[in-house]
């Protein structure tokens, strides 16, 4: 009986077409998640750079798109050249720079702790996460001239601008990285005998600290973008100021200058704020 | 120490009804007693171990240690899991020394104490490395030291050796015999394997599945001096096969319910 089954299957089998193999294509540059040799790295990005710059080069030097347009990239050097021989430019990237320190600063003293009580505690969470996910929705730029109403023309508003502008996403992106903390890491901690403040202490806050990094990284790009924007609306002084100034003067040599002086700090910024993840999140690596 | 389960039931709430996971489990693990508790996947062993580490409340019945009902986690009850419970931020004498940290203790005492710990479990050599850089069993020897360190009054290992190769898991598994033998303390241990319940235990309990509770259990006679040729005398092999049959028979009529 059971033989007969056998047989049978192995009838049904051989009446079967051979089933189509598929050919593996060769490995190409494109090949997912494959490493690339190093040159081939080093060309790929150096290019990137590269083709545009020559783009911008040569587009100027033509002489089809005009000069107030676009500058060449030897005027907006000595745009810039002359912004900092005069002391105009070291004002205004420090003016922008204290914007950027005090009111992202107050965001992340106000957003980490918040986030790690959301991602925390559960009453905590019902508590704060359906307002800040509201509230993140707002645009901080539409608040401006609100701001300006209630705080004035000062120092004040823009950095609330500033504060609202990051607050919120870096709560919920550091209760998100709270979150993260593996439940067993926190069981095994009381039965070694943590109490719950020595838990949040010693446990979830040196778990979330590299996580907490990126978070602060992802929006000190965000804040960088907010001062500009509020300095463009009003003030005396900073970067978005000076931006203004020279669209009055129609000076695009200065704006790129002025543009390209922000994308220096920013990427500084970045670049610091990575070395400090890569310090504190060496035991992830 | 006495550690008793008195009627243990445990559900967890889930949609369509609570899910019952323990019913009526009653358990004593004597002072220095080494209680391998075994069962099919499922079957409840780490909600066990779970309730008895205080990280649960069972749904009814009562857990005592020493005539003290359990109120909650505390290092007289030290827990290792399957894997992924170190702290990965720190080194391996750290990890070790945790819950030391959180006493009243100059830093000499605490010091001597992880090096007795770190000496017992082989890992003086690795004492400044990060759980990342060792093997999947010194991960686990750092997690029993840690847990030993506090000088639990009962350690409660919960597969502790299920994700190692072979060989790794038989050197564990002396490991920890020897550990169990030198400190004389108490082991309450649940596996799926039963062969490894028979090498280590002094006594194998046999957890019956959906819901989980006691369905044998059986006295361990093998000679106090055990090591891996043990595992081949004909006594070992009598006691394993009966206790596979046991445990067979607990999953067949649960697969044809
Ligand atoms: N937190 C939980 N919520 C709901 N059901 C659970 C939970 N933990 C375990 N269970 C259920 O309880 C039963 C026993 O689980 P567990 O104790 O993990 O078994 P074992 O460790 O023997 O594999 C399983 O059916 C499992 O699905
Ligand atoms: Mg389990």
């Amino acid at each position: 009986m059971k033989t007969a089954l056998a047989e049978r299957a192995a009838d049904v089998r051989a009446a079967w077409p051979p089933l189509p193999r598929r050919t593996r294509p060769p490995r190409t540059l494109l090949t997912i998640r494959t490493p690339i040799s190093r040159r081939v790295t080093t060309t790929l990005t150096v290019a990137s750079l590269a083709v545009p710059f020559t783009f911008w080069v040569v587009l100027s030097a033509s002489g089809v798109v005009p000069a107030t347009f676009l500058p060449s990239p030897g005027a907006v050097l000595s745009a810039g050249w002359e912004m900092a021989r005069s002391g105009e430019l070291a004002v205004d990237v420090w003016t922008t720079t204290r914007r950027v320190l005090e009111g992202f600063g107050l965001a992340v003293l106000v957003s980490v702790p918040l986030g790690i009580l959301i991602g925390t505690f559960h009453a905590a969470q019902a508590v704060f996460e359906p307002v800040i996910g509201l509230l993140r929705y707002l645009p901080a730029s539409a608040f401006i001239p609100l701001l300006i109403i209630w705080l004035g023309l000062g120092e004040p508003s823009k950095i609330a601008i500033l504060f609202i502008g990051t607050v919120f996403f870096n709560t919920l992106m550091t209760a998100d990285v709270v979150r993260g903390v593996p439940r067993p890491l926190i069981d095994v901690s009381y039965t070694l005998g943590a109490r719950r403040g020595e838990v949040l202490r010693k446990v979830v806050v040196p778990h979330s600290l590299p996580g907490i990094i990126d978070a602060v990284r992802v929006n000190a790009a965000a804040a960088w973008n907010f001062v500009v924007v509020a300095e463009l609306v009003n003030s005396t002084a900073g970067l978005g100021y000076r931006i203004v100034r020279a669209q009055r003067f129609l000076q695009t040599d200065k704006i790129f200058a002025v543009l390209v002086v922000i994308g220096v700090i920013g990427v500084t910024i970045d670049v610091a704020l990575r070395l400090v993840r890569a310090r504190v999140g060496r035991w992830a690596a | 120490m006495t550690l008793e389960l008195v009627d243990v039931s445990m559900s967890y709430p889930q949609r369509g009804g609570p899910k019952l996971a323990l019913d009526g489990v009653n358990l004593t693990v004597s002072p220095r007693e080494f209680l391998c508790v075994v069962g099919a996947s499922g079957s409840g062993k780490s909600t066990l171990l779970s309730l008895v580490a205080g990280l649960t409340t069972p749904t009814s019945g009562e857990i005592t240690i020493e005539g003290h009902p359990i109120t909650g986690p505390g290092p007289d009850r030290g827990l290792v899991f399957q894997t992924g419970s170190l702290y990965p931020w720190r080194t391996v004498e750290r990890n070790v020394a945790f819950g030391l940290e959180l006493l009243a203790l100059d830093a000499a005492e605490r010091r001597r104490r992880v090096d007795w710990y770190l000496a017992e479990t082989g890992l003086a050599d690795v004492r400044r490395s990060l759980p990342r850089q060792l093997s999947g069993g010194q991960q686990q020897r750092v997690a029993i030291a840690r847990a030993l360190v506090c000088e639990p009054d009962v350690l409660l290992l919960d597969e502790p050796f299920g994700a190692l190769d072979v060989q790794t898991k038989e050197d564990m598994q002396l490991l920890i015999r020897q550990i169990w033998r030198d400190t004389g303390t108490t082991v309450l241990m649940v596996t799926h394997d039963v062969e490894e319940a028979v090498f280590l235990g002094t006594r194998v309990v046999v957890l019956a599945s959906d819901p989980g509770r006691v369905a044998a259990e059986a006295r361990i006679p093998l000679a106090e001096d055990r090591d891996l040729a043990t595992k081949r005398t004909p006594a070992f092999l009598g006691l394993r096969a009966s206790i596979e049959d046991m445990v067979r028979a607990q999953h067949r009529c649960g697969v044809t319910r």
